[in-house]
């Protein structure tokens, strides 16, 4: 390259370089005050009403993602049905705050229950599975009861609005030092204990969460030692009206959440035949390939490429070992076809039969799969004929749509359902309004790249019982099929 | 509950802490003070309890000192003389032999915020940054910045700062990262930490060992430094090449902000890490969590200015999922317009048209929008798709789809006929003043063309009383003034009715005046009312979508990684729809001869650059084309050389003489203002050209001086009976690089008068080549000398084509200025 004279340039001017968090606080919903800590000092804490009055007249279109008051600018996310908001008075990374946000709320849940665990297994054994199902679900609950453990985490992890840390290891050292000294003030918690295992049954509806919580059965025998790895993929699909698959993206992570007092390598291994890009293949079997992938810094890859074998010393807490995507290639089929005919009938009402068919392995099946059926503007009421009793379809006015839940779908089964809908002036032009149907699913036990742990090796051998989890499931993010 | 009866949650409070036998009770007293701090967080005032809690401060209970510190550092500026009682047991833990106690200790006593306990906290920060523990050292570091804040006033101390430069060193990563988060605080007048090279290559040698967060840090304070050398930046990039492609999207960030900021010099550089982050800036656009998908896709928006081409294999990871809010659906929709091409435009185009009955109006109306901007490229497929949507007669899909319409016209004539034959039957859905306007405005100009627009009028003008928006109101006035010129039997009526209306009875000034106003233009005749509202139709230079030139990096790198691109959002959206002809209503179009002039004259005073170039190539324009240019046949480099030296000789044969008159041959010499086109990339250039025509031979590279381009084609002139139909015309475009360089190539160049600028047609006469100039502004911006030679010659057509060319100038300078 040729050297170039205008290569010595001047220093930039001064800016102000001040990019810090002037003050983190978390509201409920319905704006209660739930957290609020100022780090700086530098306005007051009437903004957080500001905050509440601006989000909530926001009317949708607007980008709410920053919004500035005077010279304040809130950046907040949502997590758990919570508002989690940073000010900051300087122009800073968006990447940042909002990063730092979202890892403010996993380490929220993460301490959350280590704390809860520890604390728990010292005294009352029995309830560790009911207090771990509180794991990984956040609520407005949750931040209320444990908001003294917030403060003291805020405390940790920014200083006069600099980020400090939010490593697992960091954590792990505040809670070994509180875990003890917290206790009594866990067992205040715990006198609601009842109150506090029926919030959890409840909670268990959610399906999103599923994947992020341990599985309750045989946990009695100790809980102290265990580690969860989950291959979590999440899939985005559009399938045109012709049944062609028009895109298909999968984005999935190996999360390791490690509760094990001593483990100092642990070594994952993967499909033997797994490959990185279009070029490498693998072994003799089906290829299991993505496109991108990327690791935590933490992991060591001496043994990658030869064995396909991650190895990390996992610190308490949770981590993501390594994330990979998928665009467009998958090597199967996708999971759902749908089958629709949409007319109108005689009497001016519109009919649409479905029949939707689920491509999976026979052994798998789906579970909390929703359809949703735009429908014409002005439909009325809905008439329904589902193929089985534990189905069930329901017009919902304000989206403007037909929910059919089907609450576990078997791999090489296929529904069908009937749906008439009374639509006042229907005409012909109404039919663009139906479609494209938007499917939710979740699949246990199932990755569609076809990842796999094949084992999972703990150094040195724990000595007491442990407990090595291997999860698997993919989420739908977005499964679009267009009429 | 506390927000009922604080007063009495208080005074509970206050009882219970006082409580001997509480506090003799660890647990309870703990719990007491624990509802205490709950009350605070909920917003009740319990700065009352702050004698009880400074008490209870002084305890072995780690958990409770932590609790009571939430309280104290809160109150603490209501109280200062209570809070000097503090102190003392906070100077006692900063000796306490466990390092978690004395680094809260240390933390709290800065955080009380107090100017009058500076004096006592000074001493124990000095053994703070000595401490052996790490998280002391890191409390003490920042204890200092605080502390310099507090008094901002007060001298800097010339130790303390040493100390802190020293501790850069310091073996802990947070404490470094800290020292230069302290002293870019505590030096800000002297603007920061200085960055040095010895600094520099010790953070970043220090790099690996920071988290995420430190590393953002340390990454943002070097975009100051400036390598001394060739090498060594590229050894600093080299080095940082790894967190480009960090899976942390804040670590890619601030990556790619300080590649952008260390090699400004080097474009090839920087295009090169924008295609390196492009991997991490989709991952995190496909990220779980909204607000970081919204945050990428807006800094994906900022990448594109620059790379268009960046995404374009990946349109369909910006497809939105059904269950994304519609600020990212919007967003994504703007990408996906940007990344249109002939090969995903049906893929795309299919994708939208589902958006357009989305249930959320405002996803529905951008997906209509953004139909509309790509049928600026590709016109017939969103028509389909746009009549298709009027069937639906929907009352907001059938606003947004007119208003669409009316903006499509506008950059893209050639449109207006499968328009006007949409429009029938629209009104009966319209129900908004925006939706209205557009369908009146498109009445208006192509009424002639619409066999129902008198009668949609009329119920407009019935309606007028209850009429409640004014921009309709005007809207009507202006429609139906111009349907009157075109189809004056049907409308003369009904125009008699609203002007009276409006003079009469209107109560809005606006609107009164301007049915004033028509009222007394029609009284000057037809001829001046059609001179005045008949303006232009169109505007096709807004139509290029595809082909735009890239922008510079440095145009937005300063934004990048801040909250600018994301707070951006309502100025670009309106600025996409910038080609909405509302405000050209009234411009007079100047000339009235059509036939006599060519059509390129019409370079209007108010619409500097940008004019009717590609109409002239474009036979659906409804502006007859007098002249045409043409690619064919093709001429060889080697023929032009021949050609254009012949000429160059015959030329000098002759003599210096600005305008060469032959039988069969002549050459004219022009300047045109156009600062950036040296600077343009020659790829656009060369579109820009084609796309009137034009075939550009050999150019120079950008930015080098002098800087030449060569060009020819072939013109034709259509009505014109004893002009040769076909004429050959060769050109040069040179820059020198300074304003008025005179001689060059051994020619005279005309010392053109202080002003020059765009011709204008009216006033060069035909015979008369000499090209009087009349311009706006003085020239001092560099001028790019145009040197054509035509043969035979046809002097209209050279002028028609120097025009034309005059225009595609502008057009890049507008563009890459």
């Amino acid at each position: 390259m040729e050297k170039r004279s205008g290569l010595l340039l001047p220093p930039p001017p001064v800016q102000s370089l001040s990019r810090m968090i002037s003050q983190v606080f978390i509201l409920s919903s319905k704006g209660d005050h739930l957290i609020y800590k100022d780090f700086r000092g530098e306005a007051g804490s009437d903004v957080v009403s500001i905050f509440y009055e601006k989000v909530t007249a926001l009317t949708g279109d607007q980008p709410p993602v920053v919004m500035s008051h005077k010279d304040l600018h809130f950046v907040h996310v949502r997590q758990g049905g919570l508002y989690w908001v940073a000010t900051t008075t300087a122009d800073s990374s968006p990447f940042t705050i909002i990063e730092f946000l979202n890892s403010l709320s996993v380490c929220l849940s993460v301490c959350l229950s280590v704390c809860l665990c520890v604390c728990v297994s010292l005294c009352v054994l029995r309830l560790t599975a009911l207090v771990k199902d509180y794991c990984g679900c956040l609520s407005e609950k949750s931040v209320q009861m444990n908001f003294a453990l917030i403060y003291e985490l805020l405390d940790e992890v920014v200083d006069y609005g600099y980020i400090q840390t939010m490593s697992s290891d960091v954590l792990k050292n505040f809670i070994q030092t509180e875990a003890v000294s917290s206790r009594p003030f866990s067992l205040f918690d715990l006198s609601n204990v009842g109150l506090f295992g029926a919030e959890t049954q409840q909670s268990k509806v959610a399906p999103s969460s599923a994947a992020t919580r341990p599985i309750q059965s045989s946990r009695e025998q100790g809980g102290k030692s265990e580690i969860f790895v989950d291959v979590i993929e999440r899939m985005t699909v559009v399938i045109g009206s012709n049944g062609v698959l028009m895109k298909a993206d999968v984005e999935g992570e190996i999360r390791v959440k490690c509760y094990m007092p001593s483990c100092s390598e642990m070594r994952i291994g993967l499909n033997e035949e797994f490959s990185i890009g279009k070029s490498q293949l693998r072994g003799y079997g089906a290829a299991v390939r993505v496109d991108e992938c990327s690791f935590h810094q933490a992991v060591r890859l001496d043994e990658f490429d030869s064995h396909r074998i991650l190895r990390l010393c996992p610190s308490q807490g949770e981590q993501t070992v390594m994330q990979y995507q998928l665009s467009d290639d998958l090597p199967s089929a996708p999971p759902f076809r749908l089958f629709p005919t949409v007319e109108r009938d005689s009497g001016g009402r519109l009919l649409m039969y479905l029949k939707l068919r689920c491509d999976l392995p026979p052994k798998s099946a789906a579970i909390n799969v929703c359809a949703t059926i735009p429908v014409p503007k002005g439909s009325v009421s809905l008439s329904q004929e589902l193929s089985s009793p534990d189905q069930s379809a329901e017009l919902k006015l304000q989206s403007r749509a037909v929910d059919w839940q089907i609450p576990r779908f078997p791999g090489g089964t296929q529904l069908s359902a009937l749906f008439k809908l009374e639509v006042p002036g229907l005409s012909s032009a109404s039919m663009l309004e139906v479609g494209p149907v938007a499917l939710s699913f979740e699949l246990p036990k199932l990755t569609v790249t076809g990842l796999q742990i094949r084992f999972l090796r703990l150094s040195p051998v724990q000595p007491g019982p442990s407990q090595r989890w291997v999860r698997y499931v993919t989420h739908s993010d977005s499964y679009t099929i267009r009429i | 509950m506390p927000y009922l009866g604080s007063e009495d949650t208080v005074r509970e409070l206050r009882r219970a802490l006082s409580n001997p036998n509480i506090q003799s009770d660890q647990l309870r007293y703990r719990n007491t003070i624990l509802k205490v701090i709950r009350a605070m967080s909920q917003g009740v005032d319990v700065s009352g309890l702050f004698s009880e809690m400074v008490k209870a401060c002084a305890t072995v209970d780690i958990v409770q000192k932590k609790l009571v510190y939430v309280f104290l550092c809160s109150y603490a500026t209501l109280n200062p003389e209570l809070s000097l009682l503090v102190i003392n047991t906070l100077r006692k833990d900063c000796q306490d032999p466990n390092p978690m106690v004395r680094s809260l200790a240390l933390r709290n006593m800065t955080n009380l915020r107090l100017p009058s306990l500076v004096e006592y906290v000074e001493q124990p920060l000095t053994a703070g940054l000595r401490d052996r523990a790490a998280c002391v050292r890191r409390v003490a570091v920042l204890g200092w910045a605080k502390l310099h804040n507090l008094q901002p006033s007060s001298e800097i101390d010339a130790a303390v700062v040493n100390e802190l430069y020293s501790l850069l060193r310091d073996p802990d990563p947070v404490v470094m990262v800290n020292c230069l988060r302290a002293l870019e605080e505590i030096l800000k007048e002297e603007g920061g930490v200085a960055i040095n090279k010895p600094i520099t290559h010790h953070l970043l040698n220090r790099l690996k060992e920071c988290d995420v967060w430190g590393q953002c840090e340390v990454l943002r304070i070097l975009q100051r430094y400036r390598p001394q050398s060739e090498d060594e930046l590229f050894d600093i990039l080299s080095l940082l090449d790894a967190s480009l492609v960090s899976p942390h999207p804040q670590v890619m960030a601030a990556t790619l902000s300080l590649f952008l900021s260390l090699c400004p010099s080097l474009p090839a550089v920087s295009l090169a890490a924008l295609e390196r982050v492009r991997g991490p800036l989709l991952a995190a656009c496909g990220s779980v969590s909204r607000e970081m998908r919204y945050t990428a896709l807006c800094h994906i928006q900022l990448l594109l200015r620059s790379l268009p081409g960046l995404m374009g294999a990946h349109y369909k990871r910006f497809f939105c999922g059904y269950a994304e809010p519609a600020y990212i659906k919007q967003r994504k929709m703007q990408v996906l317009v940007e990344l249109v091409n002939d090969e995903n435009v049906a893929m795309l185009l299919d994708e939208l048209k589902g958006y357009c009955t989305d249930v959320n109006t405002d996803t529905a109306q951008s997906a209509i929008s953004a139909i509309g901007r790509i049928g600026r490229s590709y016109s017939d497929r969103c028509l389909e798709i746009l009549t298709g949507l009027l069937a639906l007669k929907q009352e907001h899909i059938t606003s947004a789809v007119v208003q669409t319409m009316r903006d499509l016209v506008w950059v893209c004539p050639q449109c207006s006929d499968t328009v006007c034959l949409a429009l029938e039957g629209c009104e009966e859905t319209l129900q908004d003043s925006q939706g209205r306007q557009a369908l009146l405005w498109l009445l208006g100009v192509y009424g002639e063309r619409v066999s129902s627009a008198p009668y949609t009028l009329e119920v407009f003008i019935d309606g007028v009383r209850s009429e409640a928006s004014l921009g309709v109101k005007m809207e009507l006035l202006t429609t139906t003034t111009r349907l009157f010129l075109c189809r004056p039997a049907e409308t003369q009526d009904m125009l008699g009715r609203l002007l009276h209306y409006c003079i009469e009875e209107e109560t809005d000034m606006c609107v009164h005046d301007q049915a004033l106003l028509y009222y007394r233009l029609l009284h000057c005749g037809i001829e001046e009312t059609r001179k005045v509202l008949q303006g232009r139709r169109s505007d096709p230079s807004l139509g290029v979508l595809i082909g735009r030139p890239a922008e510079p990096i440095s145009q937005w790198a300063c934004s990048f990684n801040t909250l600018q691109p994301l707070r951006q959002g309502a100025i670009e959206t309106e600025s996409a729809s910038r080609g909405s002809p509302q405000h050209v209503t009234f411009d007079p179009k100047p000339n009235t001869d059509l036939s006599d002039t060519l059509n390129c004259s019409q370079v209007e005073r108010v619409h500097s650059g940008p004019d009717s170039a590609s109409q002239c190539t474009d036979s659906s324009a409804d502006v007859a084309a007098p002249l045409s240019l043409s690619l064919s046949p093709a001429l060889s480099p080697e023929e032009f050389e021949r050609l254009w030296l012949r000429q160059q000789a015959l030329h000098a044969e002759q003599g210096a003489d600005k305008v060469e008159q032959e039988e069969d041959y002549v050459s004219l010499e022009e300047q045109v203002q156009s600062s950036a086109v040296p600077h343009c990339s020659p790829q656009s250039l060369q579109a820009a050209m084609q796309l009137v025509n034009i075939q550009t031979l050999a150019f120079t590279p950008p930015h080098t001086l002098p800087w030449r381009v060569y060009l020819y084609t072939h013109t034709q002139r259509a009505q014109s009976g004893n002009t040769p139909h076909s004429t050959l015309i060769l050109g040069e475009l040179l820059c020198t690089g300074e304003a008025k360089k005179g001689v060059c190539d051994g020619e005279v160049v005309v010392e053109d008068r202080e002003e020059e600028q765009v011709k204008e047609g009216e006033e060069a006469t035909a015979d008369g080549l000499s090209g009087e100039e009349t311009a706006r502004k003085a020239g001092e911006a560099e001028r790019v000398k145009v040197t054509l030679k035509q043969q035979p010659r046809d002097d209209k057509a050279l002028k028609g084509f120097l025009s034309i060319l005059t225009t595609v100038l502008h057009t890049l300078s507008s563009d890459t200025s």
